[in-house]
């Protein structure tokens, strides 16, 4: 796939799925496909008998959108590009910003993840933007997003303006590393433990990076998806029901 | 005390007993009751007056299992830290191998005293996923505010009472629980549980108003009304319970902000922020009701913010209790049937379960009703492909699912944002600088349920 190098690029070229296209400076593209489904039901182990078990179906994710995003999304986006091309440091500009994703009446910045400090600071700083409030980071897992297995998902909170939106950072598996940006949202400093706890992210820059929930010397990191759940199978009345990541499953 | 005492047998330690250690650390006295008589022999012997005391994770004062970690110079803390992950459960990884209705079974297990509001904030991000939320019969809308006024009423008083108990109010605490108990009633008259009810499900709630809820509820309300000046009158003015809670755990607005504080330490420094008025969900714009502050920051202005909140809840109530004896026999689930649960309960000879009219439908009229019925049950519905966050006011402050999805029967991710978990990160700003016995009131303040915290 072609979103797999897009973290290591730092030019503002990106091309996704093939389909790109520009909104003023903005990457475009079609929608990113984050793994595969098969078969009718998402059975695994034993035969799908529909006739449908060679089905293949990507599991597509929300693309980037073209303006106008609608409500204050279009402000919010209008006022970070304002600010990100008024400044020139190093790469930093308008390449920042990877992708806007609206879905569901949500707006999700894609943000590059070196950028991040700086985007950080930019919207909670700017009086046009004033995200004064981080909701924390919550880490996801894509084993299949080949290159951006990693999201950090940061939901941010405007008081002053009364918007919400949602910035996401990835980063690959082999190089699993994110500024962090306590020193920006100081409440963002057990949510990055929790995040380093649970998926492996080192966030570069935190005080005290340990794990918060797990015990300190806990081998891997429990949410992700290459960790098993663990269980035992229970008998009940002669029977033996397999643990929950084992049972027949239709997902 | 340990008048009587005797000096543990070296060979033989007592395992309940003061021991001492010397360690790489400095020296680690163990005490786990009455016995601070060895602490103060070891520590007479050198001049040094700092120590470091673990408080907890089994202390009846940190409101379960927090640990706290206290560094104290004399009687005043000079560093305060504190470790959490005692009651984590792995709540969040056991969703993602349940289908999406079980997911309420377990995210209402989280914050145990707020049940339905763990509900509600996962099942709005997954009816946003589902694009339903314009869709929610007005009867299960108003339910689900029923309901979390209800329980935000319980829940404060757990606050007010426990947090009275840890200065010796006690008649705060028995007179709180009294109260508490009668929200459960209802609790358990509309839903059938006291706690961990998996009521508020996707598409809307899991049964309709039992007969004879709205009449309990309109007592409740008259009795709330006389009872919830009791602990005015008790507190309020009480100087010996002012004396313990003003000026502690001071926490302004901007310090607040930057910890990711929310919920009644926000209010108490003086800014009205209220998710359910600054953005609605569940039809709250409907509703007369306002946002209460006090102008302190501190912990009698959390407390005060916490009473006045009660009654604004039982404002609500009321409200919702005029509505819904207008909406007798209004469905309570989405029409979509790929969505909504096919059957409702109903009590029968052999307790709850499945309704005998549902039953003799399936089982009797109708194969296809019953292959619906069997793959609603066991695979579930799909959610398609995307990621929401819709956060509700819990009682403790904003409380958000960033639900994920990859078009499966089952979540791909659901992470919690506890208020509880980001509150607890204002424990060392609040009590550093203080007395030991402060620090209590300040975490008391802060109302962290550990179910929450860790879930």
């Amino acid at each position: 796939m072609s979103a797999d190098k897009q973290v290591e690029q730092t030019t503002s070229t990106e091309v996704d799925e093939g389909t790109a296209t520009t909104d003023s400076g903005v990457h475009g593209g079609g929608a990113p496909v984050r793994g595969v489904r098969t078969g009718m039901f998402g059975v695994s182990g034993t035969g799908d008998t529909s006739g449908y078990g060679g089905l293949v179906t990507p599991i597509v994710f929300p693309g980037a959108s073209q303006r106008p995003y609608g409500g204050y999304f279009d402000e919010v986006a209008d006022a970070l590009f304002e600010r990100l091309e008024a400044t020139d440091l190093g790469g930093v500009g308008r390449g920042a910003i990877e992708k806007v994703v609206v879905h569901r009446g949500e707006v999700t910045f894609f943000v590059r993840r070196e950028d991040l400090p700086f985007v950080a600071q930019m919207l909670r700083d700017d009086e046009k933007l004033r995200f004064e409030f981080c909701s924390g980071v919550s880490g996801v897992h894509y084993p299949d997003d080949t290159g951006r297995e990693l999201h950090a998902v940061y939901h941010l909170l405007s008081m002053t303006h009364n918007r919400r939106i949602r910035v996401e950072v990835t980063c690959p598996d082999a190089d699993p590393h994110i500024p962090s940006i306590v020193s920006i949202y100081p409440t963002n400093d057990w949510h990055e433990r929790e995040t380093w706890d649970f998926f492996g992210i080192v966030f570069d820059g935190h005080p005290a990076l340990t794990r918060i929930q797990m015990p300190d010397d806990w081998p891997g990191h429990p949410q992700r998806k290459d960790y098993p759940l663990g269980g035992i199978p229970v008998e009940y009345k002669g029977g033996t029901i397999p643990p929950p990541d084992q049972r027949r499953s239709y997902n | 005390m340990t008048a009587t005492h005797e000096e543990p047998d070296p060979t033989q330690p007592d395992p309940y007993g003061a021991s001492e250690a010397e360690t790489s650390q400095g020296r680690v006295f163990t005490v786990t009751g009455q016995d601070w008589d060895t602490v103060v022999e070891g520590i007479s012997e050198t001049a040094d007056e700092r120590v470091v005391v673990n408080m907890g994770p089994q202390h009846p004062s940190t409101h379960g299992v927090l640990r706290l970690i206290l560094e104290l110079e004399g009687e005043t803390v000079t560093e305060a830290r504190c470790g959490i992950g005692y009651l984590h459960t792995g709540i969040e990884k056991n969703m993602e191998y349940r289908s999406w209705v079980q997911g309420v079974t377990f995210c209402t297990r989280m914050d145990y005293l707020s049940p339905f509001y763990n509900e509600a904030t996962y099942v709005l991000g997954v009816e946003r996923l589902l694009d339903i939320e314009d869709d929610i019969p007005e009867k299960a809308q108003v339910m689900r505010v029923l309901l979390m006024e209800l329980n935000r009423i319980s829940s404060h008083l757990v606050c007010i009472a426990t947090g009275g108990m840890e200065i010796g109010a006690l008649t705060v605490m028995t007179i709180g629980f009294r109260e508490r108990e009668l929200v459960l009633d209802l609790f358990e008259l509309i839903t059938g549980l006291r706690m961990n009810h998996a009521f508020i499900r996707p598409g809307g709630v899991a049964q309709d108003l039992p007969p004879g809820a709205l009449d309990e509820i309109r007592d409740f309300i008259a009795l709330m009304k006389k009872r919830l000046p009791e602990y005015a009158a008790l507190c309020n003015a009480n100087p010996i319970f002012k004396a313990r809670l003003e000026g502690v755990g001071h926490l302004d607005t901007a310090g607040c902000l930057a910890l990711g504080l929310s919920g009644p330490p926000l209010r108490a420094a003086g800014y009205p922020w209220d998710l359910r008025k600054t953005q609605p969900y569940s039809g709250y714009e409907e509703y007369d009701f306002d946002v209460q502050t006090w102008d302190t920051a501190d912990a009698y202005g959390r407390f005060r913010v916490r009473l006045a909140e009660m009654w604004e809840s039982l404002r609500i109530v009321e409200q919702c209790a005029n509505r819904l004896s207008k909406l007798e026999g209004a469905p309570v689930m989405v029409a979509d049937k790929k969505i909504a649960w096919p059957s409702q309960l109903a009590i029968g000879s052999d307790g709850m379960g499945n309704s005998l009219d549902h039953i003799r439908h399936i089982m009797g009229e109708s194969m296809e009703a019953l292959i619906h019925h069997f793959k609603l049950v066991t695979e579930g519905f799909r959610v398609p492909v995307g990621q929401a966050y819709v956060p509700v006011e819990s009682p403790r402050g904003e409380l958000g699912a960033h639900v994920v999805s990859d078009g499966g029967t089952r979540p791909f991710r659901a992470h919690f944002r506890d208020p509880s978990f980001t509150n607890l990160q204002a424990t060392s700003v609040m009590s550093e600088g203080g007395m030991v016995a402060d620090v209590i009131v300040a975490i008391a303040s802060i109302d962290p349920v550990m179910g929450g915290v860790d879930r």
